[in-house]
């Protein structure tokens, strides 16, 4: 496990990412934010672990924890095909420009995300939109579920096997009341 | 135009006093008023004369920033670290420095197709003379230079008339890049109007470079019907000798095409080129072969296939000549802007430079006349190719399995990977014998070679995935329609009104480089999937070659199946990078030609027309250059919408639209002076799309414009469901902000959408005469 950028190029400067040790540390910073959100990405049908697509993890830990999802690109279409309805769906450059925005008051209109979650995005896009939430969302905490290591995210895991990739993400689950 | 050089040139004169040779007087300008249409109201706009109009962009579509690096480098107080709100020790935010950034990348992109104009301007003077006539589409154009003339009021006639456009744009790029120093431009929106500026100008010198050369060049005049080229490797006779030419500035390349011609050699050898020189020699030489994009430099040149290789200007290797060396392959340097190091040797007899190449004595030279360079590649290229014998740097099977063996699996390839290729797990197979990981590399490899440079045991990486995918590079033979350059202005009287009425969906640009996430293949599927839907396709560049790269069942390209008219179901080359000022003169000339806007120095009402009339997106699905950043740059200021795949989200700064705030979608009635909310039409003018699925969605809703008519409305809404229903599994969520009135809803969508409008709380509203200008309002309010 490294916390090196996974694209080694990817460096950020002053403020970079605290390591996510073991999943209780993601489950308890979930669980104390008040107005979470989870953006889910195109890798999330890309990336196979232990014969099941990223996806059906996500879902998983998303029914378990009910953090309402954003699905990018055209993702929803794939969580409508599994049966699970996202909160919503953007472009991920839409919800990026939505959480800096801090008037935004959530999917739901109720008021603005304190946590925004990301996982399956390209890592280059994703770190870029990581960046921009870190430089123009001063008060919005980002937290990478994916299982490489992003400079520019609040938390990230640092860089890992697949097969932790997908334990991390089942211990989360299990960690929350509908996982049990 | 309204002024003329007065120019004499006396090449031998026998007086009582004597004999004069090579005289050349020039004696000021004299007023020519030959051009009826009045002057507009910005000719020649300095840096702030279209600050407004930026203005009103920039307030609908604010920057989204992402910002590529938390620090400044450029000046020595620095680094300084700009993170989340810090200034640096200018006053600098981080917010302002990536808008500097990218007014420096457009500057960049500016200067490069603007100094590209005047090397081919200056060389076509010298060898056509300065009153040679600009005709690029004969009686069929007669809107020769949409955006010169809309940009500085000046109709250019001849080749001359070109040298007043380029003093322009020289003047503004230069002001461009001096507002991005130290302690000059403070706020990010007048970074990012300069940065339209830039944009505006590197469009008219694209103009100038592509309308010099079609006047002189014999290139295809606004033709529909262009010849179909060979493309691909496996179309070269690798058993000739091969001369590739990599990058944009053709002249060289006119040098090497007319000496092979003149020394009875064109059956003999092969011309080939790579990048945008391809395009314009096979202008040119329809008998020239395009290789393949941008991306493709390693493997051709490692594959032995090039016997001499020339490079000019722009994107490229700028590694090219270690690799040529490698093969024993000798470079001409013929660029001022690229000199390689290599040793000038333009006034060295062409037989010495030839024999230095030859004997392998230099590896490359450094030549910049143009016709020496004809000489000496074609005769070094004859003497070379027997003893070179195509020599080539991949290794073979066995060598791959052997030196995959020595993979630590350290993962640094793949970390350094733009496309995060699995390069370890194939390395890890290969070691075993199994080499189809590698092999399936091959179509989405981008030919960067980071993955070499990373590699602590220097393996040759690039090198195992080209020899892997071999069997794909020599079985590429495809077609590819020659640039046909303009869009002619019968074209535009045919397609104006259903284009501005909707009915036709809209205009796809696809244009662009060659970094595409997932290979080129995405390129072809979208491009087809618009033709069907009877979208006019424009195509240019590397994206063209990419669009011509794939067949459809009946083994056809694009450019077979498609007609290379301007019309609906039309798929047209437009050429190459410069060629892309045609997309945008098509835009501008529906305005003028079309709505008989006036179009000289008025560039704020032809955008505002284009903007809320003409539906048009330009799709860069890759997108790497600072030329590519400038194109997109002039697009925005004329109010045309651009998307870019994945890679172009490093240009680190969008322009979004937010359709949950209605206030920014008002616009006035000019019939009334009313305002009037038109929806968000279009919703962005800068956006990255993930995955070829958002993007086809995207654009279908991207061509929507205020002025639809509730025909064109309804058929453009019509592709936008069925688009967005095939790929998100759903109905569009926004639909309620696209409907005016019922007559814009799809007759067979009519009750589902209906439902939506219902529980939308939706109401009716008007079709306005949209305009963002209170000035172009004919009926002020009371």
């Amino acid at each position: 496990m490294s916390c090196e950028p996974w694209q080694c190029a990817e460096i950020a400067a002053t403020k970079k990412a605290n390591a996510i040790t073991k999943p209780e540390v993601a489950v308890a910073m979930i669980k104390r934010a008040a107005r979470p959100i989870l953006v889910v990405g195109s890798n999330a049908t890309e990336r196979w672990m232990e014969g099941r697509q990223l996806i059906d993890y996500i879902i998983d830990f998303a029914k378990a924890s009910k953090v309402p999802v954003v699905a990018t690109a055209h993702m929803v279409g794939e969580f409508l095909k599994r049966g699970f309805e996202p909160a919503g769906f953007m472009s991920a450059m839409d919800i990026g420009n939505r959480l800096v925005d801090p008037t935004w008051q959530g999917l739901d209109g109720k008021g603005h995300p304190d946590l925004a979650l990301f996982v399956g995005l390209p890592y280059y896009m994703e770190a870029l939109i990581l960046s921009g939430l870190k430089h123009f969302a001063p008060d919005l905490k980002t937290i990478t579920l994916d299982n490489l290591y992003h400079p520019h995210a609040t938390w990230s895991y640092p860089n890992g096997t697949l097969e932790e990739w997908a334990s991390n993400l089942k211990v989360m689950t299990s960690k929350f009341e509908g996982g049990q | 135009m309204t002024t003329k050089n007065v120019h004499v040139k006396i090449d031998e004169m026998k007086t009582n006093t004597g004999l004069i040779k090579n005289l050349e007087l020039s004696i000021g300008k004299v007023v020519d008023e030959s051009w009826a249409e009045p002057m507009g109201p910005t000719p020649m706009p300095s840096l702030t004369t279209l600050r407004d109009w930026d203005m009103k962009l920039l307030n609908r579509y604010k920057p989204f920033y992402m910002p590529d690096c938390d620090l400044c480098c450029l000046c020595t107080y620095g680094k300084c670290d700009l993170t989340a709100g810090k200034r640096g020790a200018c006053g600098l935010d981080i917010g302002a420095q990536s808008s500097r950034i990218v007014l420096l990348a457009c500057s960049i992109g500016a200067a490069t197709h603007t100094g590209h104009a005047r090397h081919v301007v200056d060389h076509l003077i010298e060898k056509y003379g300065r009153r040679h006539p600009i005709d690029v589409g004969g009686l069929n154009v007669k809107v020769e230079a949409p955006v010169t003339r809309l940009v500085t009021g000046i109709r250019p006639e001849t080749l001359g008339d070109l040298e007043d456009v380029l003093e322009y744009c020289e003047a503004q790029i230069t002001h461009c890049l001096s507002a991005a120093h130290t302690g000059q431009e403070g706020n990010n929106l007048d970074f990012e109007s300069k940065a339209f500026h830039a944009g505006m100008i590197d469009q008219v010198g694209m103009e100038v470079a592509d309308i010099a050369q079609i006047s002189t060049l014999n290139f295809p005049k606004a033709d529909p019907e262009a010849p179909l080229i060979q493309m691909g490797i496996g179309t070269v006779d690798t058993s000739k000798p091969v001369i590739m030419c990599i990058g944009h500035n053709v002249v060289p390349s006119v040098g090497i095409i007319d000496y092979m011609k003149d020394s009875g050699l064109a059956d003999k050898m092969e011309v080939v080129g790579l990048c945008c020189t391809a395009f314009d020699n096979t202008r040119y030489y329809d008998r020239a072969k395009i290789v393949g994009p941008i991306s493709w430099q390693l493997r051709f040149v490692r594959g032995g296939f090039a016997d001499v290789v020339v490079l000019d200007e722009q994107c490229v290797r700028t590694d090219m000549f270690n690799e040529a060396e490698r093969v024993k392959a000798p470079v001409i340097a013929a660029s001022e802007k690229n000199c390689m190091g290599f040793k000038d040797r333009t006034n060295d007899p062409a037989d010495e430079i030839v024999a230095d190449l030859v004997s392998g004595k230099v590896p490359g030279v450094l030549i910049l006349d143009p016709d020496k360079v004809g000489e000496v590649a074609v005769k070094v290229a004859m003497q070379i190719a027997p003893i070179r014998k195509k020599m080539r740097v991949l290794p073979n099977i066995n060598e791959i399995v052997e030196l995959a063996k020595t993979c630590r699996q350290c993962n640094l390839c793949q970390r350094s990977c733009p496309q995060d290729l699995k390069i370890p797990a194939a390395l890890k197979a290969a070691s075993e014998g199994n080499i189809a990981p590698l092999t399936e590399l091959y179509e989405e490899c981008i030919g960067c070679g980071r993955c070499e440079e990373a590699c602590p045991v220097k393996l040759q990486i690039h090198s195992f995935i080209v020899k892997a995918g071999e069997r794909f590079m020599v079985e590429e033979t495809n077609l590819c329609r020659a640039g046909r350059g303009a869009v002619q202005d019968v074209e535009i009287r045919n397609v104006g009104s259903p284009i501005v009425l909707g009915e036709i969906p809209g205009i796809l640009a696809v244009v662009g480089c060659a970094n595409y996430p997932h290979g080129g293949k995405d390129v072809y599927d979208i491009c087809r999937e618009f033709a069907l839907r009877r979208y006019i396709v424009v195509t240019s560049g590397c994206s063209a070659m990419s669009a011509g790269s794939y067949k459809n069942e009946e083994g056809k390209t694009l450019y077979e199946e498609f007609p290379g008219s301007f019309e609906a179901g039309g798929v047209l080359n437009v050429g190459s990078c410069v060629a892309n000022s045609h997309i945008a003169g098509a835009a501008i000339k529906v305005a003028n030609i079309f709505a008989k806007r006036p179009l000289r120095g008025n560039y704020e009402e032809i955008a505002d027309y284009i903007h809320n009339r003409v539906g048009a997106v330009g799709l860069a699905w890759g997108a790497y250059s600072q030329k590519a950043a400038s194109i997109a740059a002039g697009f925005w200021r004329l109010g045309v919408p651009v998307l870019v795949g994945p890679h172009g989200s490093k240009y680190r700064r969008m322009l979004l639209g937010r359709e949950d705030k209605p206030e920014d979608w008002e616009v006035y009635d000019a019939r009334t002076g009313d305002k009037v909310n038109v929806g968000p039409a279009p919703e962005h003018l800068f956006q990255t799309v993930e995955t070829p699925q958002e993007a086809m969605a995207a654009i279908a809703k991207l061509c929507i414009r205020p002025n639809d008519t509730w025909k064109g409305r309804s058929i453009k809404l019509s592709h936008y469901i069925d688009l967005h229903k095939r790929h998100y599994g759903t109905m569009p969520p926004d639909i309620h902000l696209f409907v005016r009135t019922m007559a814009d809803v799809p007759m067979t969508m009519k009750d589902e959408i209906t439902a939506i409008l219902e529980a939308k709380g939706w109401k009716e509203t008007v079709i306005p005469d949209p305009t963002l200008l209170p000035r172009m309002i004919r009926k002020k309010k009371e």
